[in-house]
Order: C-alpha cells, then structure tokens, then sequence
C-alpha cells in the first residue's frame, strides 16, 4: 500500500467510527436501563412491581407497585390523542388542500412556534390558567389533575400531527384527486375520501409520533398533574411514568432509586414499541 | 346524430399566454372524435375544457362557450359535479385509487348517495363488464387495485369513469403508458363503447386516430386547424397544416 | 344539483376544518400573549445582570443565562464533528446498505427517547462513571447525544443536494476521497450543518427533564471553564425551580417571556437560513 492510500483508509475508518457512535449510544442507553432496571424489578418481584397498585417508596415498609403509573400514562396519552388527533387532522387537511397560501405559511409559522415552545413553558401557563380554570369550572379542590394534564399534553402533540400528517397529504398524487373530481366528486368530499385514505399510513405515524411525545412529556405534566401516586382518575392528582422517574431521583438512595430505574427501563420498553410501530407506519407511507 | 358537445368562440389563457384561440367545434354524438396535433398544441388543454377540470388549475381565464345538450357548461346555474358525472374523464396515466377493484368502482356511484349493496355490486359489474375486464378481475374485487398491471388499470378507470352512468367520455392519451397489446383492449372497448357513449380521445398516435375514430380534430399552437370525417381528413385533407403534420413533415 | 345529505357533509366538513384551524390558530397567539403581558413587565435590567441573593431577598437571573450560552457552546463543540461525520460516513463511504439501514435506525431510536431517560443515563453514565459529577459539562454531552440525530439529518439532506457530478469531476482529476470531501462535499453541506445547529439550539433552550439530574440546578457565577465543572440552572431549568419550587412566579413568567422570545428568534432565523440557501441554490 501507498502512503496515501494507507492515509485515506484511516480516514475512512475515523469516518465509520463517527457513523457507529449513534448505535453505540443506543447500546448504551439500553445497556444502562437494562442493567440498572433488572435488580429492583428482582427483589421486588416482576408482578408485585407491575401490577401492584400501591406505591409507597418512603414509607416504613415501602411499597413499589407502579400499575397506577403506568395506567396513568395510558389514560393521559389516550386522553390527548382524543382531544389533539381530531383537531390537529382537520387543521391538517385544511392547511394542506384548501387555505390559501398566506394562510398557509401563517399557520406553518405557527405550529413549528407551538413545537418551539419549551414544555416548561406549556407546564408554567397550565399551571395558572388551566388549574385553577379546571379548579373553578368543575367545583373540586384541586384543579392538578389527569385532565390539566391531558389538555397540556393533546397541545403539546398538536404539531407533531399537523406537520407530519401535511406530509402525508401533501404527497397524496394529484392524480387521485383528479380521478375523484372527475367523476362528480366535490373537492371536500374528494379529500376525505380519496386524500385522506391514500395518506393512512402517514397520518397514522403522525398518531403514533403523537403518541411517543405525550408518553415521554415529563416536565409540563410535572407541573399540573399534582404528582400523588393516585389510581388515574380524570379529576384527581396524579403521577405518571416520567413524573415517577423525575420526583423522587434527586432524594433517592438504595432500593428507592433502583425502582426508578426499573420505572424508567418500563418507559423505555413503551417507547421502543411505540418506535417500531412508527417505523412500520412510515415504511408503508413511503413505498 | 345530433351533436352533442359544441364550442363556440372559445379562448383560454394561463395568466398571460394564450393556450387555445377561437375555438369552433361540434362533436357528434355516439361517435368517437379524436384530437390529435403535436405536443402542447392544445388538444389536452382543450379537452379538459369540456368538463371544466381547468378550473382546478389557478389563473386559467376561458371566454366563449362550451354546450353540452346545447347548455353553456360555464353558466352560473351549471353544477360542476353534476357535468362531471355526465361528462366522464380517463387520465394518460392509470390513476387508480389506492383501494381495492371494487371500491375503485363503487367510489362514484357513492359519492351521488347510492348506498344499497344490491345496487352496487350490480353497478360494479356491469361497469367492469362493459369495461371488458370483469371475467380478468371477478376473483379478486376485494384486492388493490395497484396490484393489477397498467392495461388492467386503465381498463378499470375506464369502469370506473362508466359507474357513474355519463353520457360522454373524455379520454386523454389513455393507451399512452400502456403496451402494444393492452393499447389494442382499450381500443377494441372505445369501438365497443361508442354504441352507448360519445368518446372524446386525444392521441398523439395517428394510426389509433385512424383506426378507431369516427371524426378527427387536428390541433396546431392552439389553433383548431381542421375538424372532419376521419377517413377524408387523413386522405384529402384540405389546410395544408394538416398535410404537412399527417404526411410526417413535423411533430 | 347537490343533494342535501352531500351538501349537509361538506358543510360539517368545512365548518370542523375551520373551527379546528381556528382553535389551533387561537391557541398559538393565546399562548405567545399570555407569556408575554405576564412576562415581559417583570423584565428588568437587575434581573438580567444579577445573581440571586439570599441577603438581599433579590433574584437575578445572569448565571441562568451564562449557563445557557455555555451548555449550547460545549453542545454544539461536540456533537457537530459527531453528526457531520457520521452524515459524512452515510453519504459518502458506507457502502455496505445493512450498516446504512443500522445507523439510520438508530438514529430515529435517539430521536425518539424521551428527554428524560436522556438525563437518568447521562446522570448515570457521564456523572457518575465517567466522574463528571452534576455539572454543565455532563449536561452538554447528555444533549449531544440527543441532538446527534438532528445534526445528521439535516447534514445528510444537504449532502444529498450536493450534485454527484461535482464529486466525479474532482475525482475525475485524480482527487483522493479525502480531498473531494473536503474541497467538494464539506462546503456543499454548510447550509444543513447551520440549520441544525439552529434547531439545535431550540432544543437546548427548550430543554428541561435530561438536564435537571445532570448538569443540575444550581445559580452560581462562574467563567465558562469554571462554569462547566460546576453545575448549574439553565434558563429553562430555572423556570421551572422558580415556578414550581420557589413560587416566584413573576420571575418563571420572566424567563418565560425571555424563552418564548428566543423561540421566535429560532423560528425565523430557521426560515431566512432555510429561503437564503434555497435562493442561493437556484442561482
């Protein structure tokens, strides 16, 4: 070998090393939450921690049973889904076949301004509008509760929907919405039932990514769930899996900590079914 | 035979170009007209005219007037929907939906509020049927319709365009994106078809203009040049545009 | 003429299309307002160029910001070698398309984690094995890892755009592989390598969850070098202890206003980036 080539076949290998440090990141990540989850899911028992449905980490005989977080992430992600995926779909379809131009750009500037917004900020407005708006409006004595949460949460998505399900429309082949208006369709009804069907699979990643981001959201949902280990329930406080992971890591020490871990490892185990199912939405959408 | 579609005076413009000049034309009905000419010369533009699908396009501007059944289709009381449904498209490429055959089929007829089932499988054969492509696809109308091959696409947009009961089919390059065997079906079917339907074809095949067409509209920088019987325009054709075009001069 | 069921339908349609548009339309000048009105009054000088005081009873904000501007320094330094690399790495030499398909998959897996699984293994991996303690640093190389994927994707797209006939020409006149990047590929990627930076940045300012266990949140004054062995409160960290510990209300809404402004900033300077590299490539 030449000097250069030699030269030019480390570079290459520099190169490759930078490519492999995101899967070595991943492995990282998973090795960590795999290795620091284990012990405590062991002592406490797989059942016990998963269903169990009392968490008590600071009592005298303490209590790791996680169900009501993990119900609680459940409802809150189901709840803003309910809320966030009808509103943002239509805006969607709107923005991306109908409004006009300026109004168009106006709109783009404004959702990619909600995803800009830190979700500290979202958690400090919720905490004084929605709170004690949800305090007054439903007469009960704290207004942190699933439901702030879950109205903070279906905003917070509300962007992902729109820009990824614009997408996913704006790619639909003009081709079908000239055959449907060809036959007598009217321009709503073509993009209902033409564009929309044709761009399923894109508007269903723009769910699940919905999805991803309001399981994940920890900070905003600190801030206006009330953070008691309660069974969900729509107008009580509540903890969810990140809030779990955030309220007690800064005190906790020994067996405590070691369930937050194992907490964590739960979420993660949440998000990389929620990743490949996206994934498999977005191989459909692209072929 | 009456005509059914007539165009008088008719002009279009993209903003500021002019796309079609003074356009005088009568189509007669249960015929097949074909418009042939070279590239960007009109003959598309032209047809999309006849079921106003130029309005989709922004800042097209049409004066003159095109009547179907001797109504101006651009008049305020006409329903755009309404004329569509009468007067039927096929696109140069298959376009179509990503759905199953009989979704394909029964896209239209839904769409104008027919819901019974009965009705609608009966609706779905007979339109493939008459597309001649029912004994390819009776097996399988649940299937996508993406998986079917480009001849059998066209096929079923052609069903898919006859669904909704039209007087008139407008069919622009259909055969274009197809092979020799599959173009020869869908010409076979436009001959069939002519029995029940005015067809309006654009093609810029000659030989399909001859072999199939009724009458023949030669169409040159927005310009009708010449419309007439299409055995007298290819043989003794009287402007010496369509001559030069014919005898392959250019285009 | 249209029956009344279609003409019922698009209706509804149009009208639910427009209520919801509206409503998200609503929400986003609701929210800029609000933060605003309640915001901005409390902005002062003082709060600006302080640092808080048990004595006085006084909050100033300064190492807040000295912690921000030093954590998207040390952010950026690092991950924009590791994205512009490894984007480098997919573009131009894997050739191998199952290593492609790896690195590919696990950058939409980094994109996906939620923030605050990013802070307990950054809190477990740089803080406590690595022995960096709660300081910026750990939270710098924490963010790294969450913005690699964004750096690479907006890298890699811009390489993309990079016409492959510049990169037969040089290697035409018996260019090395090196060389045709760096005097051909590298300048072709400049505009991808700023807009992540860009949106990297707002997702640092943004940040909240995978700093609070690594890089802390303390509000002490400190020179970048000392400030990054040291913990500290980034902007957004300190909202959320003033909002949500302390009560300081006034103060949260402050640096809400601060933050909703940068936001902006980030926003339209995404766009201008976006339309100036677009114009420049036309030409």
């Amino acid at each position: 070998m030449t000097k250069n080539k030699i030269i030019e076949s480390v570079i290459h290998g520099v190169f490759l090393i930078l490519g492999l440090v995101t899967v070595g990141c991943v492995f990282l990540i998973t090795i960590y939450l795999v290795i620091s989850g284990i012990p405590a899911i062991k002592e406490i028992g797989l059942i016990d921690f998963i269903f169990g449905t009392e968490w008590a980490s600071t009592a005298a005989e303490p209590r790791y049973g996680i169900l009501p977080f993990i119900l609680t992430s459940i409802y809150g992600t189901a709840g803003a889904i309910v809320i966030g995926v009808p509103i943002g779909f239509f805006t969607a379809v709107y923005l991306s076949k109908i409004a006009k131009p300026k109004i168009k750009s106006f709109m783009e500037s404004a959702v990619s301004l909600l995803a800009g917004i830190p979700s500290v900020v979202y958690g400090l407005v919720g905490m004084l509008v929605l709170v004690p708006g949800i305090r007054k409006l439903f007469n009960i004595p704290d207004g942190a509760s699933l439901f702030a949460a879950i109205i903070v949460l279906a905003i917070m998505i509300l962007p992902s929907i729109i820009k990824v399900s614009m997408t996913a429309l704006e790619a639909v082949p003009k081709e079908y919405e000239d055959a449907s208006l060809a036959l007598g369709a009217t321009p709503v009804e073509t993009y209902f039932r033409v564009s929309v069907p044709a761009a399923k699979s894109g508007i269903a990643a723009a769910v699940v990514l919905g999805v991803g981001r309001a399981i994940g959201e920890a900070m905003a949902v600190m801030m206006v769930s009330g953070n008691v280990p309660n069974m969900p329930s729509l107008f009580q406080s509540v903890r969810f899996l990140t809030t779990a992971v955030a309220s007690e890591m800064s005190y906790s020490s020994g067996l405590q900590q070691q369930a937050l871990f194992s907490i964590a490892l739960v979420l993660f185990l949440f998000i990389m079914l929620i990743n490949a199912t996206l994934n498999f939405f977005l191989k459909k959408e692209r072929d | 035979m009456g005509d059914i579609l007539t165009a008088k005076n008719l002009n279009l413009w993209y903003d500021k170009t002019k796309a079609l000049k003074d356009i005088n034309i009568n189509i007669p009905e249960n015929s097949i007209t074909a418009f042939i000419g070279p590239s960007g010369c009109g003959k598309s533009t032209f047809l999309k005219t006849l079921n106003r699908m130029n309005d989709l396009i922004p800042n097209v501007k049409i004066t003159g007037e095109v009547c179907y059944k001797g109504q101006d289709i651009y008049g305020n009381s006409v329903d755009v929907n309404e004329l569509r449904r009468n007067i039927g498209m096929v696109f140069q490429k298959p376009n179509p939906f990503p759905m199953s055959i009989y979704d394909n089929i029964a896209y239209g007829p839904r769409t104008h509020g027919i819901k019974s089932k009965v009705k609608l499988d009966e609706i779905v054969e007979q339109s493939l049927r008459n597309a001649a492509i029912w004994d390819e696809v009776k097996d399988r109308l649940k299937k996508n319709a993406l998986g079917m091959s480009g001849g059998q696409q066209q096929r079923l947009c052609i069903a898919r365009a006859l669904a909704v009961k039209p007087d008139i089919l407008l069919m622009d390059e259909p055969t274009s994106a197809l092979d020799p065997i599959s173009t020869l079906r869908i010409e076979e079917l436009a001959i069939e078809l002519k029995k029940s339907y005015t067809i309006v074809i654009v093609t810029h095949n000659m030989q399909q203009a001859v072999r199939i067409s009724d009458y023949t509209a030669f169409f040159l920088l927005g310009e009708l040049v010449e419309f007439g019987k299409t055995d007298q325009l290819f043989s003794q054709p009287v402007d010496k545009r369509t001559e030069d075009y014919i005898t392959g001069r250019f285009g | 003429m249209l029956s009344k069921k279609r003409k019922a339908y698009i209706l509804a349609m149009k009208s639910i299309m427009l209520i919801s548009t509206a409503l998200t339309a609503a929400l986003v000048v609701f929210l800029v307002a609000f933060v605003f009105i309640k915001g901005i009054p409390h902005i002062s000088w003082e709060l600006l160029s302080t640092k808080p005081s048990y004595i006085d009873g006084k909050i100033g904000i300064l190492p807040d910001i000295l912690s921000t501007v030093y954590i998207v320094i040390a952010t950026l330094l690092f991950v924009l070698p590791l994205g512009v690399g490894a984007a480098i790495y997919l573009t131009e030499y894997a050739k191998n398309k199952k290593i492609v398909g790896i690195i590919e998959y696990a950058a939409e897996t980094l994109s996906g984690i939620p923030s605050i699984i990013y802070g307990l293994v950054g809190m477990l991996f740089f803080c406590q094995f690595l022995g960096f303690k709660t300081s910026l640093l750990a939270g710098a190389l924490t963010l790294v890892i969450m913005n690699l994927p964004t750096i690479m994707r907006t890298t890699q797209e811009s390489l993309k755009t990079v016409p492959q006939s510049y990169r037969d020409g040089a290697f035409g006149l018996g260019a090395g592989k090196w060389r045709v990047i760096r005097t051909v590929v590298l300048p072709g990627c400049v505009d991808g390598v700023i807009t992540g930076c860009i949106l990297s940045v707002g997702r640092i300012l943004g940040e909240s969850a995978a700093l609070f266990f690594t890089a802390g949140f303390a509000h002490s004054l400190y020179g970048i070098l000392s400030g990054l062995v040291n913990p500290g409160a980034t902007l957004t960290v300190a909202l959320y202890v003033y909002a949500k510990e302390n009560g300081e209300f006034e103060v949260a809404f402050a640096i809400a206003a601060i933050l909703m402004a940068l936001t902006l900033l980030i926003n339209l300077s995404a766009t201008l980036v976006g339309k100036y590299f677009a114009k420049k490539r036309e030409l």
